[in-house]
């Protein structure tokens, strides 16, 4: 028992049962195993080492006129496999130190229910589905605009340095302390300034969040009978499946999920069918406002619907169709390596004046790509759930910055999907209606227009594809999903179906995106509904109690006033919405990223390991700077089309001036919705960036505190001497194996609980 | 016998992976409730499988868990 795994203090407390079989690999054999380097582990990491080398090679250098999207997936997968082996494995055994010696709390406070350990393989897929949903589908998508290698490069790059060490980090840090949430360790650690400043902004990002990805949605399904028609369906679907659930077989989650899905093809196909016929057009033929109307309305009553009857079956689906959809995409990919005809790098990196969201590579390409890089989003999964579930300490590593590294891989597929589509129809399909006029003849005028090299844009291919995805039009359908549902359907319908089945392919993915985004818009207004109330509490505290039905009302309605606002402001503004409310969606995930990495900075400093530091404060310093210059140049810049208090004050100069048209507003009334739309997104990015400075400088001065003390309080649980024993990563090495062979012949009886055996 | 061996070894790895789908899906939360009971309050007689599930719905409507972008 004389082994030190990095927690001195706890040696006399982590004493093991003498009847058990140790609950963790001796260190000293560990280190052996890990060091050990076989003539056959070197030639498998060389291996590696070379095809990843060989394919940024491919990416970045060689200049030919089209490049094969098999290298972005080597590229990806190569490097993903070199940080998880090594940079992971650093942050590990510096940082972290976990011990699995120590009980997690799935184990100490295990109640079979929340708490439960659970299989490391079943919850890295648990933690995958909670963590991926249409984030890292559209912010590639927009920034393709850029080039491919942009993109790509901080796709990659970013997670390994970032957006897997906030997640690891964060989940670490959640378990030590019983599963606590973000918002309670900010407080704890940051005093009370910094954790309210630390509420108050995830709730305004949760609202902003929610908003685009509505926004999403309804662009996707405006003037789309076929869309409309297949995305309301699944409302009598997940309707079906909970009362299947509840009353009929209950706890037939696979079942029911089946039944589901072979539910959910028959509304694809259905509306299909209902977009030819005269009745279904008019039917389901809805402008942009309508659809908005109805996700606002559709967002109340799920949020306050018990859990069962739709929030339930329905993630239920979305889980399905993410892992479903998600391993074919990958296969498809690898099968028919599309050519990708995109330069490298366009010049919109560095004019800033692309059509899809303006702005220049820095800081623009970091804020418009953030889910899939770095997404603080992940930091609320990422502390609560998870680590109730986690069944050893030194599983986090495996689950935490493995589980974003796979959310990393589909951002990859995301882009390659978007780059393998025509680039006309790319720009044709993301200019804004106010720059395409939203016809055929002003899209092919303005992507001619841009002066693209090798890009000539004709009515015919325009017609020609809108034709064959069974919609009126694909002119200015921005937002990213239709492009993407555009570039999964070319590639699905050259495996599966030819282009007969292009329409088929391309309501499937928008189905597939649909499908995530209700669902997060669903769960972010009853989380935020939950956040509100306790926050109220504070001053009436009726609130606090989250069964009473009116106060729950009350603050459900705010949540959804809040992002309903801005949804029906980003669907009616003049200058195109989602290019101009995007930024602003990447900042405050990113802002939420920082947040998260200034409450684990801190914490790392209060442990004591300065001179690992660097890890969380690295990404921390690039998420700062990206983001605050990023806020600073929306709120400070003098170009209309990047700083929207310029854009303000330039329509309100015009509407001074008694202009009747300004831009691309034809009307007065259009020239005030600008006017008001701009004072809010300006509001709204000054409220950010100061409250995400309040939050960074308290965690920087708890941080030089604790440097100076020569550490801080310890905020960690007490730790508990575990009683069971699993191996740590996918695979167990030869030395977990035998210790996992000493448990197993365990008598049943004094086998410890553990779940999906 | 290699034929048989390969079958045996396909089985598994299609049970495995119904297993893991199985899993992720959240499918065995009742058997795992189940293994913590017989394990700790004996005493005390266990949730039917209809009554487990209609408690973890309600406890989610008490305590919503977020989904990501």
């Amino acid at each position: 028992m004389s082994h030190s795994n990095g927690s001195h203090q706890h040696e006399g407390v982590l004493v093991s049962d003498p009847d058990l079989p140790p609950t963790a690999v001796d260190p000293q054999v560990a280190e052996e195993e890990e060091r050990r380097w076989t003539p056959t582990k070197i030639a498998i990491w060389a291996g590696i080492a070379m095809l990843g080398g060989f394919s940024w090679t491919m990416l970045a250098l060689v200049r030919g006129e089209t490049v094969n999207a098999i290298w972005f997936v080597f590229a990806a997968v190569c490097t993903y496999l070199i940080a998880y082996r090594f940079y992971s494995k650093l942050i590990e055994r510096k940082l972290l130190k976990p011990d699995d010696r120590r009980a997690t709390p799935a184990e100490y406070k295990a109640d079979g229910k929340d708490y439960a350990a659970t299989d490391r393989r079943v919850l890295y897929g648990h933690h995958f589905a909670a963590i991926a949903g249409a984030g890292p589908l559209v912010g590639p998508v927009l920034a393709a605009q850029m080039g491919y290698l942009p993109g790509t490069l901080w796709i990659i790059i970013g997670v390994v340095l970032a957006g897997a060490v906030q997640d690891y980090l964060v989940m670490f840090f959640s378990m030590r302390r019983g599963g606590r949430s973000l918002g309670q360790m900010a407080r704890e650690e940051l005093g009370v300034v910094g954790g309210t400043a630390a509420l108050i902004a995830t709730l305004a990002i949760m609202i902003i969040i929610v908003a685009i990805l509505a926004l999403v949605v309804v662009n996707a399904l405006g003037e789309s009978p076929w869309g409309v028609f297949s995305v309301s369906m699944t409302i009598p679907i997940a309707l079906f499946m909970g009362v299947y659930l509840r009353y009929l077989r209950p706890g037939k989650v696979t079942e029911v999920s089946v039944i589901g899905f072979a539910l959910l093809l028959l509304a694809i196909v259905g509306g299909g069918w209902i977009s030819e016929t005269a009745w279904g057009v008019e039917l389901f033929t809805l402008d942009r406002i309508t659809i908005a109307w109805g996700i606002i309305i559709y967002g109340f009553i799920a949020a306050v619907l018990p859990v069962w009857l739709l929030l339930a079956p329905r993630d239920y689906l979305s889980t399905f169709m993410k892992i479903g959809t998600i391993v074919m995409l990958a296969v498809a990919i690898v099968i028919t390596r599309p050519e990708i005809s995109t330069p490298a790098v366009t010049e919109y990196a560095s004019t800033g004046a692309g059509p899809v969201v303006p702005g220049s590579l820095f800081p623009f390409l970091f804020v418009t790509i953030a889910c899939g890089a770095l997404s603080g989003f992940h930091a609320l999964i990422a502390s609560g759930t998870t680590p109730k579930m986690i069944e050893k300490e030194r599983q986090t590593r495996f689950i935490g910055y493995g589980g974003m590294l796979m959310e990393s891989f589909v951002a990859i597929m995301a882009l390659v999907a978007a780059l393998s589509i025509d680039r006309g129809i790319y720009f044709a399909m993301n200019s804004s209606a106010a720059a395409t006029g939203g016809t055929v003849e002003g899209a092919v005028a303005f992507v001619n227009g841009l002066g693209l090299a090798g890009v000539n844009l004709t009515a015919e291919t325009l017609n020609q594809l809108a034709t064959n995805v069974g919609e009126e039009s694909v002119v200015s359908r921005t937002g990213g999903a239709p492009t993407l549902a555009v570039g999964i359907a070319q590639i699905m319908q050259s495996l599966v179906g030819g282009p007969g089945m292009m329409a088929f392919w391309y309501h499937f993915a928008i189905m597939f995106e649909a499908l995530f985004i209700l669902t997060a818009v669903d769960a972010g207004t009853r989380v935020a509904r939950f956040m509100l109330q306790d926050s109220i509490g504070n001053f009436v505290p009726r609130f606090r109690d989250t069964s009473w039905r009116t106060g729950a009302w009350i603050c459900t309605a705010v949540m959804v006033a809040g992002w309903g606002a801005i949804l029906i402001m980003g669907v009616t503004d003049p200058l195109g919405g989602i290019n101009t409310l995007f930024p602003l969606f990447g900042i405050a995930n990113q802002l939420l990223a920082a947040i998260a990495l200034a409450v684990c900075m801190a914490i790392c400093a209060k442990k004591g390991v300065v001179k690992y530091l660097w890890i969380p404060a690295l990404p921390l310093a690039f998420a700062s700077v990206v983001t605050i210059s990023a806020s600073f140049l929306k709120i400070f810049s003098p170009v209309p089309n990047i700083g929207y208090w310029a854009q303000h004050n330039a329509f309100k100069g015009a509407l001074a001036a008694g202009e009747e048209s300004f831009g691309t507003a034809r009307t007065v009334a259009a020239m005030e919705a600008v006017v008001r739309n701009t004072f809010i997104q300006g509001t709204l990015s000054i409220i950010f960036v100061v409250l995400s400075i309040i939050v960074i400088t308290t965690a920087i001065i708890a941080t030089i505190k604790a440097v100076r003390q020569d550490g801080g309080t310890n905020t960690e649980e007490t730790p508990v001497a575990a009683r069971l024993y699993a191996p740590a990563g996918f695979f167990a090495t030869p030395a977990e194996k035998e210790l996992e062979a000493q448990w197993a012949a365990l008598e049943p009886d004094k086998r410890p609980v553990r779940t999906g055996h | 016998m290699s034929i048989n061996l390969a079958l045996g070894k396909a089985r598994e790895a299609a049970r495995g992976a119904a297993w893991l789908f199985k899993g992720v899906m959240g499918e065995n939360a009742y058997q795992a409730y189940l293994d913590h009971q017989t394990r700790t309050h004996v005493a005390e007689a266990p949730m039917t499988e209809r009554e487990f599930w209609r408690d973890k719905t309600d406890r989610q409507d008490a305590n919503p868990e977020g989904r990501c972008c």
